[in-house]
């Protein structure tokens, strides 16, 4: 993969990427509309340059960071399959800084067991958030062992170029063994918390979508079985992994807890 | 002046009009246009085609009271037939391209899933007035009998718009629309009983 960002390779699986075309074109980004073909199309009214993300709440060294200061920095190339919880999935060579950097600029306090993220809320720019359909801005959250797991990216490309405004530009999280919801776009705010903060989709549908939301094949949602996927350019549907493949990585966060539970 | 009987040139016609969103997705399938996900597209595609052509079919008869055109009344068999067609499609395209005869699979979202549930429903419900549209039927069975049945399409057209409804993940908006239309049509026929019974 070569491109404008120069990045070392240090996390990847050999399946095949999904067609850049398929991942830049079939998003879920609702500041941008429901429809998974409208980002593409309104997205490029995000104004990305300048941005800056502020880290706050509980640690001794609250900062605003710009993003063309963490892009002079190492950035690494991760090659992670993403699964959406609608049940379709997709391979994706991001580009990005591990998450557990960003936040120990920060210092986070011992009593911050939480990290919440936000994202820009922008009613000039974005045309879906005049539909009250989501309680905008879109929040997410973690908790901090999950966010401090190598696995956690802050991604600011794909495919060796910079991160397209459909895909969350200019920053944007990735957490590949949860479902794609989890993985906020264009983050402007990241905040550190003793307790749970809230999350979008959980406010929406608290019986459908939990604040772990780990890609669980055992765990139907009411509306789509999750025991098997659709990858993006296959016909048949394949079985979902555990933890969409990354057990090894991330079960030990969940060690004890019933994950029927903690949906 | 007496209506034709028949395949008449109006019938044509729609059986026509009626083919063209299947057409549609058969040329977009060889032109390789159906999108990123394109099992969704046919399968999303098929459904709201049936879901439209039920609501039309309940719409003719107030229509053409409306309209005083008696003659939309003659339009219910095909558009019926059609969306029957569609819907069945739509169920084929699940169980063939969505879930490849996973019949296991198929069950437990038949039993589990409450928007699958309402449209298998709605499915079955359809099947006697598909296998009742033709003269002979209604002879055999008798106009009264044959009504009746067919009064059916008061819940089907509901269950298969709650099906819709529940498949939707956030944005209601499209969802709603039928379910007022609906509302509507169904609204007016009780109207009109209530009306006829004073």
């Amino acid at each position: 993969v070569t491109g404008k960002l120069s990045a070392k390779r240090t996390f990847w699986t050999n399946e095949t990427p999904t067609d850049l075309e398929a991942v830049t074109g079939y998003n879920n980004f609702y500041e941008f509309g429901t429809d998974k073909l409208e980002p593409v199309k309104y997205a490029s009214a995000l104004t990305t340059r300048p941005w800056t993300v502020k880290l706050d709440g509980d640690c001794a060294k609250p900062q605003t960071v710009d993003i063309d200061t963490l892009l002079k920095g190492a950035l690494e190339e991760r090659i992670y399959r993403l699964r959406c919880v609608e049940g379709w999935s997709m391979v994706i060579p991001w580009i990005g800084i591990p998450l557990a950097e960003v936040i120990k600029r920060a210092e986070p306090l011992s009593k911050a067991k939480y990290v919440a993220f936000e994202t820009a809320l922008r009613p000039k720019e974005m045309r879906g958030v005049s539909d009250r359909i989501l309680q905008w801005p879109y929040v997410e959250g973690l908790r901090m062992d999950e966010a401090m797991n190598p696995l956690a990216l802050l991604a600011v490309g794909l495919y060796g170029d910079l991160l397209p405004n459909q895909n969350g530009a200019p920053i944007r999280l990735v957490v590949p063994w949860k479902y794609g919801f989890k993985s906020i776009k264009s983050i402007v705010r990241i905040s550190f918390t003793t307790r749970e903060p809230p999350t979008s989709w959980n406010r929406y549908a608290p019986r459908e979508y939990g604040f772990y939301s780990n890609v669980n094949p055992q765990v139907d949602h009411p509306r789509w079985s999750q025991a098997s996927e659709r990858r993006i350019g296959e016909f048949k549907r394949r079985p979902t992994l555990m933890f969409n493949g990354y057990a090894d990585n991330v079960a030990q966060l969940y060690a004890g807890m019933d994950l029927k539970k903690y949906y | 002046m007496k209506a034709k009987r028949g395949f008449t040139l109006d019938i044509a016609l729609i059986c026509g009009l009626c083919l063209m969103p299947v057409l549609w997705l058969v040329w977009r399938f060889v032109q390789n246009d159906l999108g990123v996900n394109p099992v969704e597209t046919v399968v999303r595609q098929l459904g709201v085609w049936g879901l439209r052509l039920l609501v039309l079919g309940l719409a003719l008869t107030p229509l053409a009271r409306l309209l005083r055109q008696g003659r939309l009344i003659r339009w219910r068999r095909p558009i019926g037939l059609f969306a029957f067609g569609y819907v069945t499609l739509h169920l084929l395209s699940y169980v063939v391209i969505d879930q490849y005869f996973d019949w296991a699979q198929i069950w437990s979202d038949i039993l589990k899933r409450p928007y699958i549930t309402f449209g298998m429903v709605a499915f079955v419900l359809l099947i006697p007035l598909a296998l009742t549209s033709f003269n002979a039927a209604i002879r055999r069975l008798g106009g009264v009998v044959w009504r009746n049945l067919h009064r059916l399409i008061y819940v089907i057209v509901p269950l298969a718009a709650l099906h819709y409804f529940l498949l939707v993940k956030a944005d209601k908006t499209m969802p709603l629309v039928y379910a007022a239309i609906i509302a509507i049509l169904l609204g007016w026929r009780v109207w009109e009983w209530a009306r006829k019974k004073v």
